[in-house]
């Protein structure tokens, strides 16, 4: 399913989108299916898996960990597509990782590979829009989204330059610094919301962890909320792993539905 | 196409930085054309750091090998390392931006230390990040940094080097970008980094410029100079590019010219490299075919990187420059070699330039003269040397 048409089908509904991101191989590469499934359960909307690098500069220590359990345990690019397609779901799967993973792969084997396997979009967190001219043109012979980040630094005119290039959705990133679970929102979330003059859907991730967050990022305009490193705190703890994914989930997904209607 | 060298370089970083990285740019070409800013720098660079360095002519080793060596003396500058070249310049730029903080990554602690005495005389705060495995290996240099009120991290994650502690440094820039400027060691990084440190390191190559055209009254037949990212390298290869000088990078061989699945027993990223993206630029680096990077290997905290700057792979690629290795054990030997003919300590860094030019200086490949950059001095390395020697000895 193309994020767009996911987008349209839960704006129908009157529902933001509930984006969850989970490192492929971790703990082990046969746990990532079931837990894509308990994702599924529990009602996310879109799933990222990320294909873990050994440098992941934008990451902070939770992500940077299960990246490194699942290099260990063998992850790499081809076990990654492999497992892709061995993944049955309906939901969209995107696809994030770092840019040296891609190059070393060449960009249109890794697109095609993408395409081959199910995912219906690309996010490279060091690969900002000025460098990403032929990723864009090779995703957009196989109708892979490409998906840039909108941060609050990031002045009118880039905006604009993103909000172009982006297809899928614009991931805002609503505060300065890596990934991870701390800060709350603040107040100026929906000043930054509004002053993103685009068309695309808008996703809001990086420190969203609880429903109540998830309510306010919604409130303030988000069209999706994408949700981390609570998830992957919950793969590292071990304990009750599958349950506890999607009974959080299924939490989350309630702060998606917005008021008034349901 | 801005930024590049040929098809290497570029800004391969989140989009947090591409604002501060276009403010950095925008502010360095407003500066570099400053006449109150080079003058300020070159005020700090004479009283505050020594220089300039003399080019001198190293007697014994000349009359041993058999051609003429000039030493470029970086080991002199203050601190012990060509690295507050950079440091001063870039610190002073980010006082000019209105930056209150500077973080830093250091291999060896040299970059670090020279971070150090650049915020303390410059009243700003800094803190240096240096992974744990090099905090162990150059105890003394974290000791000055502290000193002179840097703050050091110990990175441990990772290979616990170099590597590791400029991924870190980019997480703490990320977060505080809009106080803080980072402050790259070596000509690597997204760009403007890799011109902003070249320009400030090719005072190097200036001042030995003049002075060889002083002394020998002709060019050198040849340069040599180690590269880990190629600060040192770029500083004094910089003003020779347009002259038929024979430019020599050497790499750090470590233990031998090979790779496992995670690791890298050399850091050659020049010799040995693949094309790749790290840290920002596109370049050589040390990686497996997946693209993940492999930690590398060196006696040397300061060559021990998997990647180097754009601008050298460049050089290498259109001939210009020619990348060679020396092994740990040869860089050890020739550490002794200067020490003993020449009664100079050199980094073990700059030990493998050395090493270079005595294994190879009768193979007529360096020609008549060739002057070598002794990029630091090596009283840092003493501790880990002779932890090298007890452990050889119990062998």
């Amino acid at each position: 399913m193309k994020i767009a048409d996911k987008f349209e089908e839960l704006d129908n509904k009157n529902e933001a989108a509930l984006i969850t991101y989970i490192c492929a191989g971790d703990p082990d590469i046969e746990s990532t299916k079931d837990i894509v499934y308990a994702l599924e359960k529990g009602g996310a909307d879109i799933i990222e898996l990320g294909l873990p690098f050994s440098d992941p500069v934008a990451d902070g220590p939770i992500i940077q960990a299960a990246s490194v359990r699942a290099i260990q345990n063998g992850m790499n690019t081809d076990s990654y597509f492999r497992l892709l397609e061995d993944i049955e779901t309906d939901i969209p799967l995107v696809c994030m990782t770092y840019y040296n993973l891609v190059y070393a792969r060449g960009i249109k084997d890794f697109v095609s590979d993408c395409a081959k396997s199910g995912v219906s979009g690309i996010i490279i967190p060091d690969l900002p829009v000025d460098e990403a001219g032929d990723l864009i043109r090779e995703s957009q012979k196989k109708g892979i989204a490409n998906i840039f980040m909108v941060t609050p630094n990031t002045p009118a005119y880039r905006i604009e330059k993103v909000s172009q290039n982006t297809t899928g959705f614009i991931y805002v990133v609503p505060r300065m610094g890596v990934t991870g679970n701390k800060s709350e929102l603040g107040n100026s979330l929906k000043k930054q919301l509004d002053g993103i003059k685009s068309d695309k859907p808008k996703a809001v991730g990086f420190g969203i962890s609880t429903k109540e967050q998830v309510e306010e990022a919604v409130n303030d305009g988000a069209d999706g909320v994408i949700v981390g490193s609570a998830l992957v705190n919950i793969i590292a703890s071990g304990d009750n792993v599958l349950e506890k994914i999607e009974s959080l989930t299924r939490d989350l997904k309630r702060g998606c539905l917005k008021k008034g209607i349901n | 196409m801005k930024g590049y060298y040929g098809k290497y370089g570029g800004q391969f970083v989140p989009e947090l930085l591409m604002p501060a990285l276009e403010e950095l740019d925008r502010e360095y070409e407003k500066m570099r054309s400053d006449k109150k800013f080079i003058d300020e720098l070159d005020y700090l660079l004479r009283d505050f750091g020594g220089r300039p360095t003399p080019l001198y002519h190293a007697p014994n080793l000349s009359q041993k090998y058999g051609i003429k060596i000039y030493l470029k003396r970086e080991d002199l500058v203050h601190g012990g390392a060509h690295k507050l070249n950079n440091a001063l310049g870039q610190a002073l730029l980010a006082k000019h931006m209105g930056k209150k903080r500077i973080v830093a990554e250091t291999g060896a602690g040299q970059h670090g230390t020279a971070t150090a005495m650049a915020a303390a005389r410059l009243g700003m705060e800094a803190t240096v990040y240096m992974g744990a495995k090099d905090v162990e290996r150059q105890k003394m240099n974290v000791y000055r940094m502290e000193l002179m009120g840097t703050e050091v991290i110990p990175v441990e994650s990772g290979s616990k080097t170099l590597k590791d502690a400029i991924n870190e440094a980019m997480r703490d820039w990320v977060t505080n970008v809009k106080d803080t400027h980072y402050l790259i060691g070596s000509v690597v990084g997204p760009h403007p980094y890799p011109m902003i440190v070249r320009d400030f390191q090719s005072v190097i190559g200036k001042e030995t410029r003049q002075q060889i055209l002083e002394k020998e009254g002709d060019l050198p037949d040849s340069i040599v100079a180690c590269a880990g990212g190629g600060s040192n390298a770029m500083g004094i290869f910089y003003p020779f590019l347009e002259d038929d000088v024979d430019l020599f990078a050497v790499e750090a061989g470590g233990k031998e010219l090979k790779e496992g699945p995670t690791v890298a027993y050399h850091s050659a990223s020049l010799c040995e490299g693949k094309e790749g993206v790290l840290h920002g630029a596109h370049t050589k680096v040390l990686q497996n075919k997946d693209g993940q990077i492999l930690e590398s290997t060196s006696i040397s905290a300061g060559l021990d990187y998997a990647g180097v700057g754009p601008e050298l792979a460049y050089l290498v690629n259109i001939g210009r420059l020619k990348p060679r290795y020396i092994t740990d054990e040869l860089a050890v030997n020739a550490f002794n070699e200067l020490s003993r003919k020449e009664g100079i300590i050199p980094a073990l860094e700059s030990s493998h330039a050395v090493g270079y030019v005595i294994e190879n200086a009768k193979s007529g490949e360096l020609g008549d003269t060739v002057i070598i950059n002794l990029s630091g001095r090596g009283d840092k390395d003493l501790e880990s040397l002779i932890k090298r020697r007890d452990e050889n000895e119990n062998c």
